[in-house]
């Protein structure tokens, strides 16, 4: 067997590549640099495109371009760069351009700290966009990770239309680690479907799917725009026509929650305890579950790999024979609430920790062992 | 060739107002470039400007303040076959002012239309980055204390390759919108208009002021020579084509079958320029050729030449979980910035923990077992003790074996720096 060396950042470019990504335009930032740094390696000599735009607004307006071009598109940066993404991701998600957008986190607010981890934007993520429309957010745990994860947010970018987040971390995307490429279970790459027909509208789509795909400089003329609109393209302002556009700007990524959700779950006979938990702490999170079990306390973790659209009847159904539910955030609890929102009526204790380091397994045990 | 005008969609501006003219007149403009629709698009940006795509009959991209440029500039190297017209005001220029000097600089193969007005018609005639300080404008006061921006004196020190005024009212617009188009590169062309809505009920302009306004700017008509270089599509994909090596992961066969695989915790603590992060790779090598997992996190400041270089390696036969140093079973400390980095680890050492020590470098108190050596005495220089110091934990049997050291080295370098590696390590082995 052999052994890849890599870090997140490095598996994120190699999983965007097998995507079929074409494009990718980027800010240096730490710690997502090494995003751009790969793809401007791997890129040209597949005849792709690598550019740095002259700020974070500027490489996502090149993103929306290149996408609207008929591209896959690849954008990579880190908090204080995700704020200036914000207005572009709101065209984005209001007009399902498609793009994948890799935030590798750190630890916040503002500047905060360039090279130490947090999950700082789980929210931000959500809802950094004017509107409120929902989007998907799928969160690694390791290198690993970060290749297969990458590929399924292309897929899902494309059969949405819309941004696909991979919520990475500093203690991910910088961090190397063996990995076993081979080993992963690629899934089919899914392509963004052109409309077939001979009267192209741009925005007609079913109630709960997005529109198909035309081409920006393609035979038919295409129209694309950042302000509300009817199916044609054209400013409307017609209550009827905007009030079925957000219902289903709404409705195709809620409806398909089930199909989105990605996670790992670990019951273990015997446990009164489940513990939810995402990200590079999921791993500490094993970590205390395997020597707890050691000790004769079983307990059960659920990893979750997709954050929005919260995987309701995912939480529901693994937690269902569980008495305790114990959250662990590397944040001050970010995710807590959707978390206390679906399973209601739980006894969920949290424990979150936001100060540049890892959370401990040693830590997690005490958690989940102090009543 | 026939008109480009949505007749469905006739223009919508305020009677008198210079937008509807520059409509027609790139109408006209794209008549007599023959521009195929299909194969245009116009990128409009806020305001009255941001209009222009909804008038024509061709592909149409409306974005948001000040951001036309950058999806015209993703458009046109995604697709570098497009005709693309960015139509843009006063206002978009100062919003959007980063990218307007970035595609000056850059010089892809657009045409920049500046509908310049002097205000934020839509919003209330507030000022804008071209309004005259003398103007009376929707903003009280506040334009009294500026001053305008040249946008054409702008464009060309930021590298513009053409440049170009007008009036909107000039008969000749269509056929300055056309010389422009011709231009293979960036080009930008900024008109002066009336805003009838707002600013002209305050402020007497007519087009011959207009024409007395551009008169007394400073000439900007055409190539600027001192510019002229390579549109930057062109340039780029040139460039790109020597970009033919697609780098492969760094993957590492298992070599060796270590007889009592272990977990090992390695700290190596030092300084810019020790090579730290290099040495670390080099155990993971070493490790992976053992058939174990690995991690490797490093720490350095972000002046990467000077501070505390620290890594920490994770090697295990089982899946590596919690990626942090919890019991390291092997420190290395090599210099003082790294200790100091790591100076609580010390204390917490189990008499197991084999450390390192440099002899010129202090360490606090430890229970750990402390090895100290001396790679001054031994001639090794200073940015080779990371890499001497795996010699010496080869030679202890911690943590690697003097075989996957080897294997590590002609992995991690080519042969040239292998063989001086392989000569710094005899150095500890033969000690």
């Amino acid at each position: 067997m052999a052994l890849s060396f890599m870090e997140g950042n490095e598996a994120v470019a190699r999983g965007a590549m097998a995507a079929g990504c074409t494009f990718f335009a980027g800010y240096p930032i730490t710690p997502a640099t090494t995003v751009f740094a790969n793809m401007l390696k791997m890129l040209p000599p597949k005849g792709g495109i690598c550019v740095q735009g002259e700020d974070e607004i500027a490489s996502m307006g090149y993103c929306i371009g290149a996408s609207m071009a008929g591209r896959k598109v690849l954008t990579a940066t880190s908090g204080p760069g995700l704020s200036l993404y914000s207005e572009q991701i709101s065209f984005a998600v209001g007009s399902e351009i498609p793009l994948v957008i890799v935030d590798v986190q750190r630890l916040g607010p503002s500047t905060g700290s360039a090279t130490r981890g947090a999950d700082s934007d789980i929210q931000f993520m959500r809802w950094g966009n004017t509107g409120g429309v929902p989007v998907i957010v799928l969160v690694p745990k390791d290198a690993l990770d970060c290749y297969l994860l990458t590929i399924k947010a292309f897929n899902y970018a494309e059969e949405f239309r819309c941004p696909v987040f991979i919520a990475s971390n500093k203690e991910i995307g910088m961090t190397k680690e063996s990995v076993d490429l081979d080993a992963v279970d690629l899934p089919e790459l899914v392509e963004r479907k052109k409309y077939q027909g001979d009267n192209y509208v741009p925005f007609e789509a079913a109630p709960d799917a997005a529109p198909d795909f035309l081409p920006i400089g393609g035979e038919t003329l295409v129209r694309q725009t950042s302000s509300t609109h009817g199916t044609d393209g054209y400013i409307t302002i017609d209550p009827r026509v905007i009030e079925a556009n957000q219902e289903r700007l709404q409705n195709k990524i809620l409806a398909a929650e089930e199909r989105i959700t990605l996670y790992e779950e670990n019951h273990r006979p015997g446990a009164k305890t489940l513990v939810i938990s995402y990200g590079v702490t999921s791993r500490a999170v094993d970590d205390a579950c395997d020597l707890l079990g050691e000790k004769g306390v079983p307990v059960s973790s659920l990893t979750l790999k997709s954050l929005w659209p919260v995987p309701e009847t995912l939480l529901v159904k693994a937690a269902e024979n569980y008495d305790r539910i114990v959250v662990i955030e590397m944040n001050l609890g970010q995710y807590l609430g959707e978390i206390q929102r679906v399973l209601c009526g739980k006894n969920i204790k949290f424990y979150g920790q936001m100060n540049g380091i890892l959370i401990k397994p040693g830590k997690i045990m005490e958690v989940i062992e102090n009543d | 060739m026939t008109s480009l005008l949505n007749a469905e969609r006739p223009p919508v501006f305020c009677p008198g107002c210079t937008h509807e003219r520059i409509t027609k007149e790139l109408d006209k403009a794209l008549e007599k470039k023959g521009m195929a629709p299909d194969k245009t698009v116009i990128v409009s940006d806020i305001g009255c400007s941001g209009l222009f795509d909804t008038f024509f009959n061709v592909h149409a991209l409306h974005g948001l303040h000040g951001r036309a440029l950058t999806y015209a500039q993703g458009l046109k190297l995604a697709d570098p076959t497009l005709n693309v017209i960015v139509t843009m005001g006063d206002g978009g220029l100062g919003i959007g002012g980063a990218h307007v000097l970035a595609a000056c600089r850059k010089n892809l193969d657009i045409t920049l239309i500046v509908l310049n007005n002097f205000n934020f018609g839509m919003t209330g005639g507030q000022y804008s980055s071209t309004t005259p300080t003398d103007a009376t404008v929707g903003s009280e006061f506040l334009n009294h204390a500026e001053v305008p921006i040249d946008i054409c004196a702008v464009a060309e020190s930021a590298g513009a390759t053409y440049i170009s005024r007008c009036s909107g009212h000039d008969t000749a617009l269509a056929d300055i919108m056309v010389a422009a188009m011709d231009h293979k590169g960036f080009s930008l062309v900024e008109t002066l208009g009336m805003c009838t809505g707002r600013y002209t009920k305050k402020n007497q302009l007519t087009p011959k002021a207009l024409d007395a306004m551009i008169e007394a700017m400073p000439r900007k008509n055409g190539l600027v020579a001192k510019n002229q270089r390579a549109e930057y599509g062109e340039a780029y994909r040139e460039l790109a084509l020597g970009q033919t090596h697609f780098p492969m992961p760094v993957t590492i066969e298992k070599q060796f079958d270590p007889t009592a695989p272990k977990r090992e915790e390695i700290v190596i603590l030092g300084s810019a320029g020790m090579r730290i992060v290099t040495a670390g790779d080099m155990v993971c090598y070493a490790g992976m050729a053992a058939g174990m997992n690995v991690s490797m996190k490093n720490d350095y400041n972000i002046t990467v030449l000077r501070g505390q270089s620290v890594s920490e390696i994770l090697i295990s036969p089982e899946k590596i979980g919690y990626a942090g140093i919890e019991a390291p079973t092997v420190v290395v400390a090599i210099s003082d910035e790294g200790v100091q980095r790591r100076k609580a680890m010390f204390a917490t050492l189990s008499p197991d923990t084999f450390v390192l020590k440099e002899k010129s470098v202090s360490i606090p108190e430890t229970p750990a077992m402390v090895v100290e050596i001396d790679f001054k005495a031994l001639k090794v220089k200073r940015h080779d003790w990371a890499l001497a110091s795996l010699g010496v934990l080869a030679k202890e049997g911690r943590g690697l074996t003097p075989d996957l050291l080897a294997y590590a080295v002609g992995a991690r370098f080519n042969k040239k720096v292998a063989a001086i590696a392989m000569e710094t390590l005899g150095k500890i082995s033969g000690s």
